[in-house]
């Protein structure tokens, strides 16, 4: 089989979530990659580098520079007339781009897989990981979304794929990009971090959580999360909502600070490795879920614990 | 303007899901079922923009009978007529969007608003394919809307912050969940929407092929992760983040 993966890029490096897509797509069989948008020399070249990769389509056009899916999804469905499978990264580009062309080619999609069974056959969360389903599909050609933390990420060298320019398929006159406000952040990504501390509504205000959470993030090199609560009251920002209908994450290690464990809050994060829950309340359900529980009041616990680090 | 905002009935976001023992699937069989928490924002979402020239909106539902509760609940809200296309099979993504696709050719509708995904099989597709069968522009994830006569400019929620998008109309957009809350329905807003009027159909009516293709296998649940240990003191936890490399 031969399976098109989508680079996941930032104009200028290759992003980890193309990594473990990569190791999905090997799976499959032959591994070709696309790489869409303007000024591709140097992520292309990244790209070729990737362990296991052959070939390295390349569309340079101003018209895919932000990764429009009404301008990339008609040159992925061209694209496939000599693939088999289609998957990318279940980013918020993946997830806006996979399903158009999927309706482009009159496929069925598979989203968010967690395991390939067999050429035909994947393993997907529903109802927000609370059950997993195995899917078989009817369709010849596969469209395929990947989740990032289900699959090893693949070598970034070793690799010597081909690269090969293609012709690209103009901008499709539908949209246009107006700009964007990506939050700098010294911090990883809550999606990429090893790490994360996450804090919730016992916080109690926004200079609280940011007292305690931030100098035990900044000890452990770690990304900050919040519950859907914290958020709601306003303590943290929207982004750092970790959750069913926030980000799902699976870091190494992930440390709950006063948050009770709601199950909206445990579909977010009940994946990663090793879970440390900080709250007072000894029944509180993320205990549960908790390889590591420390029970008492957290604004003398975790300034102590970023102490003794 | 008109509007078209399709809904989609699921298991409420407060029922913890049970996977049935035959390992078939979810059971809904006597449990809370409510409007997808996703569409109830677009439903939202197509209201306020009334102050914005929108004098229509419809909804649309496919699915089982009982989803004429979810399209009154949107009514109540405030949308102005339903549709219900009737299936007790599954219908998947694809099949929605094309039947979504029939009913536009039909209604045509300025804009089509939507959830990101529904919280039942979290496929998050069926606005990208409504858009691509109808060649129109998308804009998924909505976290702010402006409209105008001709088009609409989108911010939509990207990992890692926001992005912008101005689409020509008509258009689909995918809400997300900050985008706005909800209003309840008023008890004189649910008695009129008694009488709003509701159009039933079927897939047949639109000579769409709804057959799916995918098949379940099978449904189990997650592995459970067993409780691990309560430590005494904060020592006793730097000495186990130690252990495992996280802490020098």
């Amino acid at each position: 089989m031969k399976t098109l993966v989508w680079v996941e890029h930032d104009g200028a490096t290759v992003k980890d979530a193309t990594l473990a897509v990569v190791t999905a797509a090997a799976q499959l069989g032959e591994v070709h990659l696309l790489v869409a948008g303007s000024g591709m020399d140097g992520v292309a070249a990244q790209a070729a580098r990737i362990a296991g990769v052959g070939k390295v389509h390349v569309a340079d056009d101003a018209a895919y520079a932000h990764a429009l899916a009404e301008n990339v999804a008609p040159l992925i469905a061209r694209l496939m007339a000599d693939h088999d499978a289609f998957l990318a990264p279940a980013t918020t580009n993946g997830k806006n781009i996979a399903p158009r062309v999927a309706a482009l080619l009159d496929v069925m999609q598979i989203s968010d897989i967690l395991s390939v069974e067999s050429e035909d056959t994947f393993t997907r969360p529903i109802y927000a990981g609370n059950a997993i389903a195995t899917v078989q599909t009817k369709d010849p050609k596969k469209i395929i979304t990947v989740r990032g933390t289900a699959f090893a990420k693949a070598a970034t060298e070793g690799g010597s794929g081909t690269i090969e320019q293609v012709a690209t398929t103009g901008d499709a006159g539908v949209s246009s990009y107006v700009g964007s406000e990506i939050a700098k952040s010294e911090r990883p990504e809550l999606t990429s971090a090893k790490i994360i501390v996450s804090g919730g509504r016992a916080l109690g205000s926004g200079e609280q959580f940011h007292a305690i959470i931030d100098p035990l993030a900044d000890k452990l090199g770690a990304g900050v999360g919040a519950s859907r609560a914290a958020v709601d009251a306003g303590y943290a920002p929207n982004d750092y909502q970790v959750g069913q209908t926030g980000k799902i994450v699976a870091p190494e290690v992930y440390v709950a600070v006063g948050i009770s464990g709601a199950i909206q809050h445990l579909a977010g994060m009940k994946d990663s490795k090793t879970i440390i829950a900080i709250n007072k309340d000894e029944d509180a359900p993320i205990f549960q879920v908790a390889d590591f529980g420390l029970v008492g009041d957290l604004f003398k616990l975790v300034p102590e614990l970023t102490e003794k680090l | 303007m008109k509007v078209l905002v399709p809904v989609k009935r699921v298991l409420d976001y407060n029922v913890k899901p049970r996977v049935k023992a035959d390992g078939t699937g979810v059971d809904l069989a006597n449990v809370k079922m409510s409007m997808n928490p996703f569409d109830e924002i677009a439903v939202e979402e197509a209201i306020r923009l009334k102050a914005a020239g929108v004098t229509e909106i419809v909804v649309v539902s496919i699915g089982e009978q009982k989803s004429q509760e979810t399209l009154r609940t949107a009514l109540a809200m405030g949308a102005d007529r339903a549709i219900l296309i009737v299936s007790e099979d599954k219908v998947e993504p694809l099949g929605v969007a094309k039947l979504l696709q029939a009913i536009v050719a039909e209604e045509k509708p300025d804009l089509i608003i939507l959830g990101k995904q529904a919280i039942d099989d979290d496929n998050n597709q069926t606005g990208q394919m409504l858009a691509g069968l109808m060649g129109v522009g998308q804009a998924t994830f909505a976290s702010k809307v402006e409209l105008t006569a001709d088009s609409v400019t989108v911010t939509r929620e990207v990992d890692g912050g926001s992005e912008t998008e101005t689409l020509k109309l008509p258009a689909i957009i995918t809400v997300d969940l900050r985008l706005n809350e909800p209003r309840y329905a008023s008890l004189p807003n649910i008695m009129k929407a008694k009488s709003k009027p509701m159009a039933q159909k079927t897939p047949a009516d639109y000579g769409v092929d709804i057959a799916p293709r995918l098949t379940t296998l099978k449904v189990v649940e997650p592995a459970k992760r067993s409780a691990g240990i309560k430590v005494a003191d904060v020592d006793e936890l730097v000495a186990k983040l130690k252990a495992m490399g996280v802490a020098k």
